[in-house]
């Protein structure tokens, strides 16, 4: 019925889904949607050292992401910079880095298009190994930092206070974004991976009145997005990211008239 | 020793230090078991930065902070929610600590807002929101409550019902309390122990001390002195316009 690279693709986005669908709930409330962008874009430094060293790319991806993440924290502590512009320098200096050095790598041909925005007909077996254990262990970690990270994201001071460890929460979540972004960076694409966290979230948030019906919808929204996405990605012979990512924002739309209807119905 | 025993939490000449100023310093104090312990001084004097030494939430602190229990509630001068997060009250009564049905609805009731439970906690008004903030923190069984003006906001009758259960609840959980407050009312006559603060201990003792003091009627001023005397029943009319103040 389906080619086999299509069927590897839906099972590599399902699983995708089902991780970006929380961990994207977390990246909406703790505001950090451009510390997921930042990462994102020193993912492609990570690709072009997988193809030098002939490292996993998954592993690789995680590794620079990780290591551009601890770079932020200690800039953080030494310079007075604000934030954003830390982040801004880190995303884009760490593209520029990354693609002059595919400008070297003259005897590999990159698919840039690929790398930037997804290609399904990409995924191997090996990848969907990489992304179903990858993805379950995040989840796992993820259940058990859940309480530390949510209280700290509703307050700070009160987590502390009452002996939850926030920071190391939040530092084993740092960690946990960089992984996500290393096993959805080769279905998804790097420049639109922030959007899988952020798009199903957002919509998932104009729906729910609680965080745990937050993350429920998010992941079916996600879920929903690569289906409608792959499929269209098939029928339109566009790239498998972009697909997805129309696909989320059609349900973003959708929620957003969801929303009206039930300020008509309370007036 | 007993009295080591019971002790929760003890500020050994604590003072915490940001961007190269002093918000308070020397502060030595003990909260144990069944106690109410209350910080009171104006504004700016480190009232809620000692509550914050003694919660742990300040890392780099001079001096030192024993802590002896987990179990800790704490009720924050000021808490901001981000409309991002959809949160219920129920979901916040959960939000430290997975707490048993009954036992959430019990401390509702108490602060009278279970009629709130479902509700958005964005949509609460400021004294709605501050009877939940206590009920989340009675609701753990603490053995040690900080309490940084629990009931700011709250209407003139609540004040004093919840002041009554502020005690209650150290009488019946036996637990500790650090309250911070401007009511000097209810630090007469709740309180066991009074620590006046003005970014050092002025002076510290029972409430009967505190109000005899010279430098807490400086600090106060003498209308605030007779409030206090008004327990003792006899005046105390000393002026003291002399009294010293020790400025950082």
């Amino acid at each position: 019925m389906f080619d086999d690279f299509f069927i590897r693709a839906l099972i590599a986005g399902l699983g995708i889904a089902l991780v970006t669908g929380p961990l994207g709930c977390f990246v909406v409330w703790r505001r950090l949607s451009y510390f997921g962008d930042t990462l994102a874009h020193s993912a492609l430094l990570g690709v072009t050292l997988a193809y030098s060293f002939e490292l996993n790319i998954a592993l690789s991806v995680f590794i620079i992401s990780s290591l551009i993440a601890l770079i932020l924290i200690q800039l953080q502590k030494k310079t007075n910079l604000p934030g954003d512009a830390l982040l801004g320098l880190l995303a884009h200096s760490s593209l520029a880095v990354g693609l002059v050095v595919i400008g070297f790598l003259t005897f590999i041909r990159f698919d840039i298009m690929g790398l930037l925005f997804g290609d399904i007909l990409a995924v191997t077996t090996d990848d969907l190994l990489i992304i179903w254990t990858g993805g379950a262990v995040i989840l796992l970690v993820l259940k058990l930092i859940w309480k530390p990270l949510f209280a700290s994201t509703v307050n700070y001071e009160l987590a502390e206070a009452e002996g939850l460890n926030p920071d190391r929460a939040k530092a084993i979540f740092t960690i946990l974004m960089a992984a996500v972004i290393a096993i959805s960076i080769k279905m998804v694409g790097l420049l639109l991976i922030t959007g899988m966290l952020i798009i199903p979230a957002a919509m998932a948030r104009n729906i729910s009145d609680s965080p745990q019906k937050m993350v429920l919808f998010s992941i079916i929204g996600g879920l929903l997005s690569v289906l409608l996405g792959l499929f269209s990605s098939l029928e339109f012979n566009t790239s498998s990211g972009p697909s997805i990512i129309m696909a989320a924002l059609v349900l973003f739309i959708l929620s957003l008239i969801n929303i009206k209807q039930s300020i008509k119905l309370k007036n | 020793m007993g009295s080591e025993n019971s002790t929760l939490v003890k500020l050994n000449n604590a003072g915490f230090k940001q961007n190269d100023k002093w918000l308070v310093e020397g502060v030595s104090l003990t909260v144990k078991k069944g106690k109410i312990v209350t910080l009171i001084g104006p504004n700016g004097s480190g009232k809620s930065t000692t509550a914050k030494i003694a919660l742990g939430i300040y890392k780099n602190i001079e001096g030192s902070v024993e802590k002896y229990t987990n179990k800790v509630g704490y009720v924050p001068q000021k808490i901001s929610i981000d409309w991002t997060l959809p949160l219920r009250v129920y979901d916040f009564m959960l939000l430290t600590e997975n707490i048993k049905d009954e036992a959430i609805d019990e401390a509702l009731t108490l602060t009278g807002v279970i009629h709130l439970k479902n509700k958005n906690l964005g949509n609460l008004s400021g004294g709605e929101f501050q009877r939940v903030l206590i009920a989340r923190a009675i609701s753990k069984k603490p053995e040690l409550l900080v309490l940084d003006e629990p009931v700011q906001g709250v209407d003139y009758t609540g004040e004093i019902a919840l002041y009554e259960l502020i005690k209650r609840i150290s009488d019946t959980l036996n637990c500790g309390i650090l309250l911070i407050s401007h009511d000097l009312h209810t630090v007469m006559t709740a309180t066991d122990h009074v620590v006046c603060l003005n970014g050092h201990v002025c002076c510290s003792g029972t409430p009967m001390d505190v109000a005899k003091n010279n430098e807490y009627k400086t600090l106060f001023g003498e209308q605030a002195s007779q409030i206090l005397s008004v327990y003792e029943h006899k005046h105390d009319h000393v002026h003291s316009d002399k009294g010293e103040i020790k400025k950082n």
